[in-house]
């Protein structure tokens, strides 16, 4: 295949970027997208033009470091797929490629595609986890039955990746799908119950400070999640947080 | 045994004594220091006493060796106990000095004396602690946030001690331990059926090819149990049965249920799990935690290591970090092969740098091949995708039976579908009758190796087996229809009732392969083939984890103590949240006791400005290089030669060629690479040439390392030690030890030093699975 990329270049976080435009050849489709960058960047070094920087690592969509915005759309076009995993024949000879980074106000330009999201780790620092100690004198595991439902809605939530496709997505910006997440994931334990009030409060608190948008219900973060995670989490959380303040 | 000596343990002069007088029996044993061939007598008290009348002078000489005469009433069992002690004993003095080989003085293994069942117990109550007031005087780095490195940076800042946590990726939470799929093992024995902490001690031992360290391997199946209760308080959504109770999974090589697991997505749960105790104490400020760091040396100050250098991925400072002790818990070398099912980040440069400096790197040869991964597509593929052993438990493997066949399946002329049964060859069914296709991995994958070798490979590059659930769709759709009262001979109902079944077992694992392979694999088989997963080969560590630089520590997949010459299914997330979370937190205190008084450690210290200038030096030769070549150039051609003459099967010739060509390649390297950019930006390039560069170092002393072991085991398969029916012959006469290399300079100079292994408990048995 012959494919024509308009790709995102910015030097630095300070530097303003623009779109280039890059021609590549011999592109076969059992590719990844990632592997034809790949191709793309050898090409270039080659050349002597510095490569485009990407953030990739696992290369089987569950360590969440690519995140590519692709033709208008987070991980590309197919369904349930990070960008490691979209493969080329999802893509047609002579077709043009628009690639931009996950954007947000929240997730600065770091380098070309790169961008940084520590916002997300400073949201799950607020209250993303449950005050035991890692001490192992825990009671015995069995001791605290769950019910199978709960358990199984509980491991979906969690299966977030932390990618940023639903802030990237979202007309806002918002990341209350990946907040909601955590927040359903522990919600749905007992073992979470005990600090869910602080919880709730603490990490939409932080959410906001890091300038994160409101979320008025359009589900595209739902649409293009990798990993599927269900705006039910949301308001999941929602009802969690009106508790909460009332508690409080 | 000759050198150990019983002897009584007399308190006045021997004349004092009456002959009804009780004694107790200790044990001797002179030892030599060969630096300064000095000696000294070294006694133990076996605690097992003996009336004066009773005692055998002259034991050395009657038959027996027995040392209590037949009038003491109980002879028989107190010699017996003897000889355990002796026994215990011997092994104790082997790790002062391992016999065959003198200079291995340093290698002391610290294993405790005892059964090996009290051994954990009895160190934890007889090592050094710090005060809680101390711990907060102390700081401690740990390098990489996997499981290993995550759960004991979360437990170290919970403790007490000030912990600096790097990581080169974006976030700890993206450390590859998160693509793990199968499960966790440990021995709860929820499922009733005979599991104990022996059990799963004895299959580790055994499924490791009788070359780990017996005692290390007793703690990991010790504290496994205390895995699970731990990780179900955080909050880690385990898979559960409908009565709300924890459901277990059976893994290959054992006979027992103790996975326990969360779908395909384990190691993710698990690993956020412990980035949530993480970020527990990243918020209490006992974590400072540096993201897009990478360690490109360890500094060591009168010995001990004191801090590590880093560059930051993000601007390229060269930065000092100072600490009482650093834990390196960077995981596996795997991607010296260049293809492999490790990220792509994923490097040695954390443990070769160390290695360096004075760490001696164990079993590098120990490479663990997973049978069931998708097979190379082209020469543009950049790594490997798993599909988890589970797989195995219903899937059959086969090739055609004839070459003519294979040969038409590979020109696209015939569909797999379009042979019979009796055009195929079931060849691990055909071999190995009793286990067929759930033969332990490092057997697995040979037999696809060899049946793809003789020309039977199904793919374009004629390197894939057929993984078949055909048999599986008919067994379970029968069964279905049989349950529902439908017609049991309507093929196409019970095929369509059987993909069903399939898919709420694997259904993830099914799409994944289709997204990746673009083929159906409910309706044709999958192609699978043997790829790169673990090393089971790290830094030599001893039972406190300490390696040979005092001061710092290995953990996680980074050492090589636990898995012996082969890895089972769900024990690596097991190991690395042991080391993490329960062993290293407790032995680290014993090394950090002596610590209390220094107070911080200056990053100013020459160690340190030194340690900089030579690691900005480095980077500036290779930015500098007015080569032509791309980094993965090298990194390409590096990984087909490992991959070829040191991958599943090995022998003097190609070994040899290996270590040849990679000293040329790393030459043409450093003569010919280009690295674009500047030092001072995102460069990516940069970070890789200096993974690589300490890749085509490491790739010597692997061939070195699998040269020298001469006999075949677990995942080291040598040619020239094989039965007649091409099976691996360990040779446990001349090779029950573990190889630890001491750095001389050029990688294949190393120095081989000997830890010998003791079979106290388990023994020493030829692996079979006909």
């Amino acid at each position: 295949m012959q494919l024509t990329l308009k790709i995102w270049r910015q030097e630095n976080a300070d530097s303003k970027g623009k779109i280039v435009s890059y021609e590549i050849s011999d592109v076969s489709p059992d590719m990844s997208f990632l592997e034809m960058m790949d191709v793309l960047n050898e090409e270039l070094m080659i050349k002597g033009i510095d490569p485009v920087a990407f953030d990739h690592d696992c290369r089987e969509g569950i360590c969440g470091s690519c995140s590519m915005f692709i033709n208008g759309e987070a991980h590309g076009p197919d369904r349930y797929v990070t960008t490691c995993q979209l493969h080329m024949r999802k893509f047609k000879d002579g077709d043009t490629i628009y690639v931009e980074p996950f954007r947000a106000k929240t997730f600065p330009v770091i380098k070309d595609l790169v961008v940084d999201r520590t916002a997300f780790d400073r949201i799950q620092h607020a209250g993303g986890f449950i005050s035991v100690n890692t001490s192992g004198n825990t009671q015995d595991a069995n001791s605290i039955p769950i019910e199978k439902a709960n358990a199984d809605k509980a491991f979906d939530a969690a299966t977030c990746i932390g990618c940023g496709a639903c802030v990237a997505t979202c007309k806002n910006s918002s990341a209350m799908l990946f907040v909601s997440a955590k927040v359903s994931q522990f919600a749905l334990l007992p073992q979470g119950e005990v600090e869910a009030t602080d919880r709730v409060i603490n990490m939409v608190k932080q959410m906001d400070e890091e300038g994160f948008g409101n979320c008025t219900n359009t589900g595209a973060c739902q649409v293009e999640c990798p990993k599927g995670i269900s705006l039910d989490n949301i308001a999941r959380m929602n009802r969690e947080l009106v508790k909460a303040q009332f508690k409080k | 045994m000759n050198r150990i000596t019983y002897s009584l343990n007399y308190r006045k002069p021997k004349d004092e004594y009456n002959p009804s007088d009780e004694l107790v029996v200790c044990l001797r044993y002179f030892h030599k220091n060969s630096s300064n061939e000095k000696g000294k007598i070294i006694k133990k008290s076996t605690g097992i006493k003996c009336k004066l009348s009773d005692w055998d002078i002259d034991w050395h000489k009657n038959s027996d060796r027995f040392p209590i005469k037949d009038t003491d009433k109980l002879f028989l069992k107190k010699n017996r106990l003897l000889k355990v002690k002796a026994k215990e004993f011997k092994l104790f003095i082997s790790n002062i000095d391992s016999s065959p080989n003198k200079d291995s003085i340093k290698l002391c293994s610290k294993v405790p004396l005892g059964p090996i069942a009290d051994q954990w117990t009895n160190h934890k109550n007889n090592i050094r602690l710090v005060s809680p007031a101390n711990k907060r005087l102390i700081d401690v780095i740990v390098v990489g946030t996997g499981l290993a490195g995550g759960s004991a940076s979360a437990t170290l800042a919970e403790l007490g001690y000030n912990v600096k946590s790097f990581c080169f990726q974006d976030s700890p939470r993206r450390a590859h331990s998160i693509a793990a799929q199968g499960g966790i093992n440990a021995a709860k024995n929820y499922q009733g059926d005979g599991d104990s902490t022996y059990r799963l001690f004895y299959d580790t031992v055994k499924g490791g090819d009788y070359r780990s360290r017996e005692s290390n391997v007793y703690r990991l199946a010790e504290v496994s149990t205390n895995i699970i209760d731990q990780c179900v308080a955080q909050g880690v959504p385990f898979a559960r049965e409908y009565g709300g109770l924890l459901d277990n999974r059976s893994f290959g090589g054992v006979l027992v249920s103790r996975t326990f697991y969360a779908k395909g997505q384990t190691g993710q749960q698990l690993l956020l799990g412990a980035y949530s105790a993480m970020n527990r104490q990243i918020a209490r400020g006992k974590i400072k935690m540096y993201n897009r760091h990478e360690m490109l040396d360890i500094v060591k100050i009168d010995g001990k290591a004191r801090g590590i250098i880093t560059r930051n991925l993000i601007n390229g400072n060269i930065e000092s970090h100072s600490a009482h002790a650093v834990v390196i818990a960077s995981g596996g070398y795997g991607n010296l092969f260049f293809l492999s099912t490790n990220a792509m980040g994923s490097n040695v440069s954390a443990t070769w740098k160390i290695h360096k400096k004075g760490a001696f790197f164990a079993n590098p040869c120990f490479t663990q091949i997973h049978p069931t991964c998708i097979p190379v597509s082209g020469d543009h593929q950049s790594k490997l995708t798993l599909m988890s052993e589970s797989l195995r438990n219903d899937g059959r493997i086969w090739v055609p039976k004839t070459l003519e066949d294979a040969k038409s399946i590979r020109d696209g002329k015939i569909k797999p579908t379009d042979l019979s049964e009796n055009q195929r060859d079931y060849y691990l069914e055909r071999r190995y009758p009793a286990f067929g296709n759930l033969v332990p991995r490092d057997v697995a994958s040979r037999a696809a190796k060899e049946r793809c070798d003789s020309g039977y490979g199904v793919n374009k590059t004629g390197e894939a087996v057929y993984l078949d659930f055909e048999a599986a769709i008919i067994r379970y759709g029968t069964e279905k229809a049989h349950l529902k009262g439908l017609n049991e001979n309507d093929k196409e109902l019970v095929k369509k009732l059987g993909r069903e079944v399939i898919k709420s077992k694997y259904g993830n694992l099914f799409q994944m392969y289709e997204k990746i392979v673009d083929e159906n694999p409910y309706y044709t088989p999958m192609m699978i083939y043997p790829a790169v997963h673990y090393t089971m080969g790290g830094i030599w560590v001893d039972y406190n984890l300490m390696t040979t630089i005092p001061g710092c520590f290995a953990i996680g997949e980074a050492n090589f103590s636990d898995h012996g010459a082969n890895r089972l299914g769900a024990s690596a997330l097991m190991q690395g949240l042991a080391d993490g979370y329960f062993v290293l937190p407790y032995t680290i205190g014993d090394y950090l006791a002596d610590d209390i008084r220094t107070g911080p450690i200056s990053t100013d210290l020459p160690e340190f400005k030194e340690a900089e200038e030579l690691v900005m030096k480095k980077i500036k030769n290779l930015l500098g290089n007015q080569g032509s070549k791309t980094v993965d150039h090298y990194h390409k051609i590096l990984g087909k030669i490992i991959w070829n003459k040191c991958g599943m099967s090995r022998n003097e010739k190609e070994l040899k060629e290996a270590i040849v060509e990679i000293q040329e390649l790393r030459d043409d390297f450093y003569k010919n690479v280009f690295v674009p950019g500047k030092n001072e930006s995102f460069n990516e390039p940069l970070a890789k040439a200096l993974r690589v560069a300490d890749f085509l170092e490491l790739g010597e002393l692997f061939a070195k390392d699998a040269l020298e072991r001469t006999e075949s085991c677990g995942g080291h398969f040598r040619e020239e030690s094989q039965t007649q029916e091409g099976e691996a012959m360990r040779d446990d006469k001349n090779f029950t030890f573990v190889s630890a290399w001491e750095y001389k300079g050029i990688p294949s100079d190393a120095k081989l030093h000997k830890e010998q292994l003791f079979y106290n408990n388990i023994e020493l048995k030829t692996r079979s699975y006909k």
